[in-house]
């Protein structure tokens, strides 16, 4: 690449188009969120009304939906939505680590065709999904049968109308594959050659996954659960899905409520900004850990 | 997992159909009633089109609202590809060669959209439809113009990775034999990225149908409704194996294009392996 000569134009002109685009539909858009989160109140119908002028951005809104987090009744929204999203992931790691790990490592000949199987809900539409299981969960669905003919239970159980567990199950199901395929890569890469000089030096299996894979795995179990955790945060379709109940909303929820189904925008697009501060303070996490690491193996 | 690699490995390996078996079976049962002949999602009664074609009401091709998200799930797919490929390739070439702190600062507005969840995305276009672009408004050129926007950076991802591998090797090779720049990108670099192209186009495509956040948000009217949004809407409202029907021709697609992608990326490195990761980080 050193040997072309510098473009003054050719190669910025080929860019022009598309970061022209995204100026005006990505970057100009969250400009807009700010316009409406910090603009003012139609004083007749309370309608939001955006104020592009960032010397006269007011903070009432922020300040009341920052109250209404901390000790009002937003705060168990956002409690709801840490414990869901935390039950989740925990399910992820739970599930999602072995089965990542016997694929990348010990499944052999089934390797090709286990990967593909591993890989293939991330092409099956997430609503798909979501609609195969409201299916099986119905009063008269095959789970509630298979429960029932096994004597467990002698009515069929009712997971579709305010079931926290559902939740906290379909959104583990729905982000899984997105889970397994990042911490697959990084398990895959980890050389065979440490894991047998350190069950040569003496340690046992059992010392080897403890001292040996699971640092080297770290990074994949970071960058897995940030891929997860990005969406999980943001989900609303999932909770009206599966429970549709407003004992189990979500930050999500709260946010499509405000923005596509009340006058008051403005409070939607505050939450969208307090979500997004949320998030880009994980992600900052993630980065920060992602370098460090990074520096620490050269 | 502590068990070693040698002694006990059929737990892990339990688990792992297990899961496999959690995961895919119950779209295939809804892929299996989408074929019933009953009204039941429930109960089998037997195979047939009905949902399909055969019902003269319900089915999907009988059934105007769900053709019409059908056609309007592909047309937009397909006005997305068109849109977002040529922007994205064209992007990925500048990128790669351009240097200096624009460069960068472009680069850094590439990758944001990749990082953004979906529910952020939405709201921020449909306030930025509603409140600064109301000459667009909402509706069908809301949607399209938010599936280009989080399709760019996948096509850029994609074809800058077959560049980096392709190197400036062959561009200098036509250079020195008296080719312009733009001569030396159109006939040598485009014929080597065309496969990554295709690739990128097809997952845009998938990833266009399968949207359901963005275009929900956008929505308007019934004449903007697309797959996911009927597969949403219709899940509590009209239950019927038409729905499931639905769904398996959206699941035909995307499946279609994504092999369709992965065959032309795995002809291109034959005897490498299979390029998960130019799948893989794609939907992020």
């Amino acid at each position: 690449m050193s040997r072309l000569p510098r473009d003054p134009r050719l190669w910025p002109a080929l860019s022009l188009p598309g970061t022209a685009w995204l100026l005006l539909f990505f970057a100009v858009p969250f400009y807009a969120v700010a316009a409406v989160a910090f603009g003012q109140s139609d004083a007749l119908f309370g309608l939001a009304v955006p104020v592009w002028n960032p010397l006269q951005w007011q903070f009432d809104d922020l300040a009341d939906v920052l109250q209404r987090s901390v000790t009002g009744d937003l705060r168990p929204v956002f409690v709801r939505t840490f414990v869901y999203v935390g039950a989740a992931l925990a399910l992820c790691v739970a599930i999602g680590y072995p089965v990542a790990y016997y694929v990348a490592r010990m499944a052999g000949r089934r390797r090709g065709l286990l990967l593909a199987l591993i890989l293939a809900p991330w092409w099956i539409n997430y609503l798909t999904r979501m609609l195969a299981w409201i299916n099986l969960l119905q009063p008269d669905g095959y789970v509630n049968r298979a429960l029932q003919g096994t004597r467990l239970v002698s009515q069929p159980v009712d997971w579709l109308s305010g079931n926290p567990y559902t939740v906290i199950v379909a959104l583990a199901y729905g982000y899984m594959p997105f889970f397994i395929v990042p911490l697959f890569a990084t398990l895959d890469r980890i050389d065979g050659r440490l894991l047998e000089a350190s069950r040569d030096l003496g340690i046992g299996a059992a010392g080897t996954f403890w001292h040996v894979t699971l640092p080297l795995s770290r990074q994949g179990l970071m960058t897995a659960s940030a891929i997860t955790l990005l969406p999980m945060f943001g989900d609303y379709y999932t909770n009206t899905l599966v429970s549709g109940s407003p004992s189990t909303t979500m930050v999500g929820n709260q946010i499509e409520f405000y923005l596509l189904q009340s006058q008051q925008k403005d409070v939607g697009a505050v939450l969208v900004l307090i979500l997004s501060v949320l998030l880009m303070a994980l992600m900052a996490y993630y980065l920060v850990q992602t370098q460090r690491a990074s520096r620490e193996a050269t | 997992m502590s068990a070693g690699r040698r002694r006990r490995p059929w737990v892990l390996a339990t688990l792992t159909w297990l899961y496999v078996a959690w995961s895919l079976v119950p779209v295939l049962i809804a892929v299996q009633f989408s074929f019933n002949d009953g009204r039941s999602r429930t109960a089998w009664q037997g195979a047939s089109f009905r949902w399909y074609w055969g019902d003269p009401f319900s089915s999907v091709y009988h059934d105007p609202s769900l053709r019409l998200a059908l056609t309007n799930s592909l047309t937009l797919g397909l006005f997305t590809l068109l849109i977002a490929t040529p922007l994205g390739t064209a992007m990925a070439l500048g990128l790669t060669r351009w240097r200096g702190r624009a460069s960068r600062a472009s680069n850094s507005l590439m990758l944001l959209p990749l990082a953004t969840p979906e529910i952020v995305m939405g709201s921020a276009l449909f306030i930025v439809f509603t409140q600064l672009y109301t000459v667009i408004g909402l509706g069908r050129d809301a949607q399209l113009i938010g599936h280009v926007t989080f399709s760019i950076s996948y096509v850029v991802v994609i074809v800058r990775a077959r560049l980096l591998s392709i190197g400036s090797d062959y561009e200098t090779a036509a250079r020195d034999l008296g080719a312009s720049r733009m001569q030396a990108v159109r006939t040598v670099l485009l014929p080597l990225l065309a496969p990554s192209v295709f690739a990128s186009a097809m997952i845009v495509f998938a990833a266009s149908m399968d949207d359901f956040v963005v275009s929900s948000f956008l929505y308007t009217e019934a004449s903007t409704v697309t797959v996911p949004i009927k597969l949403y809407s219709g899940v509590r409202t009209s239950p019927t194996p038409a729905l499931n029907a639905l769904a398996t021709l959206l699941l035909l697609g995307s499946v279609l294009s994504v092999v369709l992608a992965w065959l032309v990326l795995r002809r291109l490195r034959r005897g490498q392996a299979a390029p998960l990761q130019e799948l893989g980080v794609t939907e992020v």
